[in-house]
């Protein structure tokens, strides 16, 4: 590598376009994705990933809360976040991230989450929907009873698969309820979704929903829940014009509520989500057609809420928010902005530092410098990194750091040069006797990067994590472009009769003395 | 040539004038720790219409008072921004809240929102120290690795580790006085920025370990005193070189940046000021103070006081 090589030009300027071609956003085409072979096959594209913080969006840790004398398996937590996923997919959120962190937490990241205090209500609540006989009165809306439910949770089956699998085993929990044999129409024949059950909103007691933690009534027998429902969606009451949920029962569903409704025509049915009252209707007449209505104070999103609750069934275990963190899409756009251009000024001062002080190689630096923009932010997008506000501070960080390898190796050469050294072996000097502690000091660099991301990732700090992964490929990077680089382009020009004054490199203004 | 070494005990007391009054308030005054260690509510917001009720922290003391709790912090940012602290709020308290803050004010819009629960604040703060611990090993024990071939290597990571303390002391202290003067808070980007700050630290130190490395080998019979100062001397361009990069690009999103990473970047400009400070005035000189045994009879004459 002494003399011009032509060859390592050629590889430097290669990558320069590389990197390019990654970095500008235009059309891609389609043939790269078959490149990024690393990334799952949805997600195989040149997009920048903005963090939460970035963008906007919520970020909540969950944990699970298991009532007395339930015991979680660790298919409960797997299960739980097929549920969860699939609630928040229903939620139509682009790009949510819902994983499994330490032993039997879940973290959910919902990027760009409009109302993220829905979004907590949908995936949140263990969704349990439970029909429940309070004989002869109609409880009021919000209150809290007692079941005695499937097994007090809904963790009989797995309600997961609720949407595929038969129906199977609850039927037999319901002993009153002798199935007659009576087939109800099948309820792929219901057309017309509105109109069959008695929903008649009891009139509640009190005018605002009592928050007050009234002492739990019951203990009520649960006749159904929500895994005995085919399907719901929101509906329009047709008199009221409020929202409602339809649903539709599964056959064995609809025998039970057929029987029980022909039995109990008078009665109250009461509505339960997660042991809180929906609504209390009366039955006026028996139901056989296997699909119903659920009215209570809904809004449209609530009513959306309760449905998507309903067609993805119950958690297996209630879980609990250990922590979460939502920041508005302003906040997000703002910090965006700002530390785009502090980035900007930063390099531009670098840049007029570096061109000043060190002339010649400053400028050589300076070209290095830009390709290891252009290289750190390629490998943004090709990994990816999620940028946060942390990790652009760790980048900008970076640029700082990423001259240190090319001071020191300048610093050494006007030494080698004032020792009266030729400028070939002055550069050479430089470049060798630079490079051990630019390696030592990197190292311990890395090495605290390394447990930075340890301590992020383990603890939910994702924001640390995110900063010590930037800075940790920044200063990779920098290695690359601050050695190899630099000591290519100045290879090729060093030799050139157009620099050989020694005031290019800093050092008076005498020629080579070799020269 | 300047003569830095035999000044070393000036640099020793101004690093003191430094350190001791943040340890003083540290040990007083303590830090004002983020929910993040402690747990609880952050909750922002922005008043986006017009009503003619300005914002007053009374107020919605008063109305946070009735939806989450009396002892909730209230803050007023700017013309209309609401900051409430709080112990962990429920969510249905906070949509409440909200609620009654929109019919005082108006639309409002939810800036961020952030709730830690006690069991996470504890693993976060355990963990932070296990980080810092486990990160001051890792370099000593690489430090010792890489100065094998000078005498006694392990004298230069705890050289290393004793300047990086200075740096930690520095920032931590700092933040204990910005603390009771101007609120500054210790939340997870505080100690990113700490042990940034360490890394940096040592890094810089390390580059003028190198240069004495090399330079007790080539000169053979100088006194150790003297390449020390020469060591210093030759990688001093470079050490302010360096520096002021780093501290160019960190002006910049100081002055520039978003307002959430203000505190973050002003830890980072304390802690790399301090490092590069440490790393020429301390941190060598510290290894001839204990190579001519002042170390040593500095801890001497603490026993012989104590004795007598």
């Amino acid at each position: 590598m002494n003399q011009r090589s032509p060859r390592a030009l050629i590889a430097v300027l290669l990558l320069a376009a590389a990197a390019l071609w990654v970095d500008l956003d235009f059309s891609h085409g389609e043939w790269y994705k078959s490149l990024l072979f690393w990334r799952p096959a949805e997600s195989r594209d040149l997009k920048v990933v903005l963090g939460l913080d970035l963008q906007g969006g919520q970020e909540v840790l969950l944990q699970p809360d298991p009532g007395p004398g339930q015991i979680i398996k660790s298919d409960d937590i797997v299960a739980a976040i097929v549920v969860i996923t699939k609630r928040i997919n229903a939620l139509g959120v682009a790009e949510a991230l819902i994983q499994k962190v330490g032993l039997d937490r879940i973290a959910v990241q919902l990027p760009g989450v409009k109302d993220p205090d829905q979004a907590i209500k949908t995936f949140g609540q263990t969704g349990l929907l439970e029909f429940i006989d309070t004989g002869e009165v109609s409880v009021p809306e919000g209150t809290l009873v007692t079941t005695t439910g499937f097994s007090g949770s809904a963790d009989s089956g797995t309600p997961a698969a609720s949407a595929t699998s038969a129906p199977t085993t609850p039927a037999t929990r319901a002993p009153t309820l002798s199935p007659t044999g009576a087939a109800t129409t099948p309820l792929s024949g219901t057309t017309g979704v509105t109109a069959t059950a008695s929903v008649t909103p009891s009139a509640p007691l009190s005018p605002t929903l009592p928050l007050t933690q009234t002492p739990a009534l019951g203990p009520y027998r649960t006749i159904m829940t929500g895994i005995h429902i085919e399907s719901a969606q929101v509906g329009f009451d047709q008199t009221t014009n409020e929202p409602i949920v339809q649903f539709t029962l599964k056959s064995d569903g609809a025998r039970i509520f057929a029987d029980y409704t022909s039995k109990n025509v008078g009665r109250y049915l009461t509505i339960v989500l997660d042991k809180r009252v929906i609504s209390s209707p009366r039955i006026q007449s028996a139901i056989l057609q296997g699909s119903g209505q659920i009215s209570g104070n809904f809004t449209r999103d609530s009513a959306e809420s309760l449905s998507v609750q309903i067609r993805y069934g119950a958690l297996p275990v209630p879980l609990k928010i250990l922590s979460s963190r939502t920041v508005g899409p302003t906040l997000g756009q703002d910090s965006i902005n700002k530390s785009l251009l502090a980035g900007l000024i930063g390099i531009g001062a670098v840049v007029i530092f570096m061109l000043l002080y060190y002339r010649l190689p400053g400028l050589l630096a300076n070209l290095a410098l830009i390709l290891y923009g252009g290289l750190v932010f390629a490998i943004f997008k090709l990994l990816p990194v999620t940028l946060t506000l942390a990790g652009i501070a760790g980048f900008v960080l970076s640029i700082g750091m990423a001259v240190d390898a090319n001071v020191l190796i300048f610093e050494r050469m006007k030494e080698e040069l004032r020792a009266g050294r030729s400028l070939r072996s002055a550069m050479r000097a430089g470049f060798e006797r630079a490079w051990l502690s630019i390696r030592d000091s990197n190292i311990s660099s890395l090495i605290t990067c390394a447990i930075l991301f340890w301590f992020g990732s383990n603890f939910g700090a994702s924001i640390v994590a995110g900063f010590a992964l930037t800075l940790a490929i920044g200063i990779l990077v920098s290695l690359f472009t601050a050695i190899f680089v630099t000591r290519t382009l100045m290879n090729f020009v060093i030799d050139s009769e157009l620099v050989k004054n020694l005031w290019w490199y800093g050092v008076g203004s005498s020629n080579e003395p070799g020269a | 040539m300047i003569d830095i070494v035999s000044k070393r005990y000036w640099f020793f007391a101004v690093s003191l004038l430094v350190i001791l009054p943040g340890l003083y308030s540290l040990a007083t005054a303590g830090l004002k720790l983020s929910i993040a260690f402690t747990s609880g509510s952050l909750l922002e917001l922005r008043v986006n219409s017009v009503t003619n009720q300005t914002l007053a922290v009374a107020d919605v003391r008063r109305i946070a008072g009735e939806r989450i709790s009396s002892d909730a912090v209230i803050q007023i940012g700017g013309a209309d921004t609401i900051i409430i602290r709080s112990k962990p709020m429920k969510q249905d308290d906070k949509v409440a809240l909200v609620v009654d803050l929109e019919a005082m004010y108006g639309k409002t819009t939810e800036l961020s929102f952030e709730t830690v629960g006690a069991e996470v604040s504890q693993e976060v703060t355990g963990a932070a120290v296990n980080a810092v611990i486990l990160a001051s090993l890792a370099i000593l024990a690489w430090i010792t690795v890489a100065f094998y071939r000078v005498p006694k290597p392990y004298r230069y990571g705890v050289a290393a580790i004793i300047a990086m303390l200075h740096d930690v002391a520095v920032v931590i202290g700092m933040a204990s006085i910005l603390g009771q003067l101007f609120n500054f808070e210790i939340d997870a980007l505080f100690l990113t920025a700490l042990l940034t700050v360490i890394g940096f630290s040592v890094h810089d130190t390390i580059v003028v370990f190198d240069r004495i490395r090399e330079n007790v080998v080539r000169h053979r019979g100088m006194a150790y005193e003297s390449i020390v100062n020469h060591s210093i001397v030759q990688t001093l361009d470079r050490s302010i070189n360096t520096t002021l990069t780093v501290l160019l690009t960190l002006f910049a999103l100081w002055l520039f940046g978003g307002i959430t990473i203000r505190n973050f970047v002003l830890t980072l400009l304390l802690g790399i000021f301090s490092g590069s400070y440490s790393s020429i005035f301390n941190a060598a000189q510290i290894l001839v103070a204990w190579e001519s045994g002042e170390v040593g009879r500095f801890f001497r004459r603490l026993r012989g006081q104590a004795t007598a």
